[in-house]
């Protein structure tokens, strides 16, 4: 009976039984705040802090030297090919799985995931073994006077290949719980398969491909390990930023590595802000479908 | 329905499959396969040289046990903040929440140099242990700090939306048979989140074995004392070693293909259980 002697205003008298008195509830808020202080907070505040350090000239410097501004237009660019294309795998995949029945679905499903629990290192050796002077196709290619493996090809590969699997889980669980109700109808009113997609699915699903998107976007923009592999470090012409951070911060020029990072965690908080943004849209979209 | 296909009014199934599949081959699949039939030039006792040296198993110890460690600390407390989230109201709790996702959002190259900063003999917090004689950068105890950070969402983001679907009533029901809280907590809320706590660890785990960008910068990498699986592979790969890093990479491959194996089951296992609650 003791859980009931203890008030907790705020909440209704039937959840008593089913909480913790005031102290357990404080401390272990405490506690978690505490690990999260640690673990993200801090190391958050850390990169701004001494990208700062040195002033603000330092700062700027940094970040608009030509190598810098070369590395900002790699990763743009490599995200722009990238995201685009995942997006277009990630709505045909959904397509295919989530309003069709079909034999080795749940095979396939597992392949699209496989990318994540692939080591980034691998990711990027995988391609010098196709590309790469030593590769399958590496003679062809050095003879034809293309270059995959140390050039901008190879450093969008190494991206999409890390990025593959966001779009397409994103979309796969939200599609199926929608059905094909809807599709059938239009189909059957005598739309065609595009005005369908374009008029019916796609406006369903607009919050989860933007959702997938902004996540795919921040690691393909962030991706260090498989471009590392087959970038080669030329600066001011295969650099991404990720990389961009590695060199000056192994030639102990902390003050613009920082500089630099602290772009890329920019990057980061603009994403989990949008992320929050598109969830609760999401949200309403769900309440709106409900009510009607 | 011996078909491979059910029947169904929607068009594109063949177009929307094709593509999938193309583009999986060419990205994935094809490469994927390209290096396991480049290692078959290999003979298995070349192979097995290669990925067994002194060298070679002594980045596996570090790799598996600081990942290990990792998780299980994420374990722990990502259950702890998962419950916070979901259970009690404080001030800034969006916000927090938000922020739990931040090591997938920073690029690992930043989560390296920042920790790395932090966690120097005169960093932020590196300060505090160097006088007890316990340096945490540049040593194994840097490269598990640089796993946890990397895991940290994976524990709360799984173990999160099972708390919120536990219904009130199976905890009311047992507070009215008698029970305490803390019996509630083991007997009733513990074993509903499990699958998903196990599902998070995995996650973490299996992230933590491959990762390689946030941990070099701390990790000192010195031979034999820490020097991480992914990195050795690089350095074959920059001593023109092709073999050595195809054969490295397999194993590492394999791995992953067996903690997506368990991840799979543990989440059938997850949604099993959901779905019998």
């Amino acid at each position: 009976m003791s859980a009931i002697a203890i008030s907790s205003p705020g909440r209704n008298r039937n959840a008593r039984a089913t909480t913790e008195s005031a102290w357990i509830r404080r401390s272990l808020i405490s506690i978690a705040l505490a690990f999260l202080t640690l673990f993200l907070f801090v190391p958050l505040i850390s990169v701004f802090y001494e990208a700062l350090k040195k002033g603000l000239d330092v700062y700027v410097a940094a970040a608009t030297e030509p190598e810098a501004v070369s590395a900002i237009k790699l990763t743009l660019t490599a995200a722009a090919i990238a995201v685009p294309l995942n997006v277009i795998f990630g709505l045909a995949a959904a397509w295919a799985i989530a309003k069709f029945e079909f034999r080795g679905k749940s095979v396939l499903t597992t392949l699209i995931d496989l990318p994540f629990s692939v080591s980034p290192v691998v990711a990027g050796l995988i391609y010098v073994l196709m590309f790469g002077l030593q590769g399958w196709l590496g003679p062809w290619l050095a003879e034809n006077d293309i270059k995959i493996i140390f050039a901008v090809p190879g450093i969008v590969l190494a991206t999409i290949f890390v990025t593959v699997p966001f779009i397409a889980r994103e979309l796969i669980p939200l599609m199926q719980a929608q059905g094909t109700e809807e599709e059938e109808a239009a189909v059957i009113l005598g739309a065609s398969g595009w005005q369908t997609f374009f008029r019916v699915t796609l406006p369903n699903v607009k919050w989860g491909v933007l959702y997938g998107t902004i996540l795919c976007n921040a690691r393909a923009m962030g991706e260090f390990g498989a471009v590392s592999v087959v970038s080669g470090h030329i600066r001011g012409s295969t650099n991404t930023l990720p990389l961009h951070v590695e060199i000056l911060y192994n030639e102990y020029n902390f003050a613009a590595a920082f500089a630099v990072a602290s772009l890329l965690a920019l990057l980061a908080l603009v994403t989990l802000g949008l992320k929050m943004l598109v969830e609760t849209r999401a949200k309403q979209q769900e309440e709106n479908v409900g009510e009607h | 329905m011996n078909k491979f296909k059910q029947h169904s009014v929607l068009p594109g199934f063949n177009l929307a499959l094709g593509f999938t599949l193309l583009y999986l081959s060419l990205i994935v699949l094809i490469p994927l396969s390209a290096t396991f039939i480049r290692a078959s030039a290999l003979s298995w006792p070349e192979f097995w040289s290669i990925v067994t040296t002194p060298r070679v198993l002594a980045s596996y110890r570090l790799t598996f046990g600081a990942s290990f460690a990792a998780a299980l600390v994420n374990a722990v407390f990502g259950l702890l903040v998962a419950w916070v989230l979901v259970r009690y109201r404080f001030p800034g709790k969006k916000l927090v929440d938000a922020l739990v996702d931040l090591p997938f959002a920073l690029p690992t190259a930043v989560a390296g140099i920042a920790l790395t900063a932090l966690y120097a003999g005169n960093g932020w917090i590196g300060q505090f242990f160097e006088p007890l004689g316990i340096k945490i950068a540049f040593t194994p105890i840097g490269i598990f700090v640089a796993l946890t950070f990397i895991g940290l969402p994976f524990v709360v983001r799984t173990v999160q939306p099972v708390l919120e679907d536990i219904e009130a009533e199976l905890e009311e029901a047992a507070a009215t048979l008698g029970a305490t809280r803390f019996q509630t907590f083991s007997r009733v809320i513990f074993p509903t989140v499990m699958p998903a706590l196990m599902t998070g660890f995995a996650l973490a785990f299996a992230r933590a074995i491959g990762e390689y960008g946030s941990v070099i910068f701390i990790a000192g990498n010195m031979p034999m004392v820490s020097e991480i699986t992914p990195l050795l592979i690089i350095t074959k790969l920059e001593q023109y070693d092709y073999a050595g890093a195809t054969a490295l990479a397999v194993v590492m491959l394999v791995i992953s293909f067996i903690m997506l194996l368990v991840i799979n089951l543990l989440q059938w296992w997850t949604r099993h259980r959901s779905a019998l609650a």
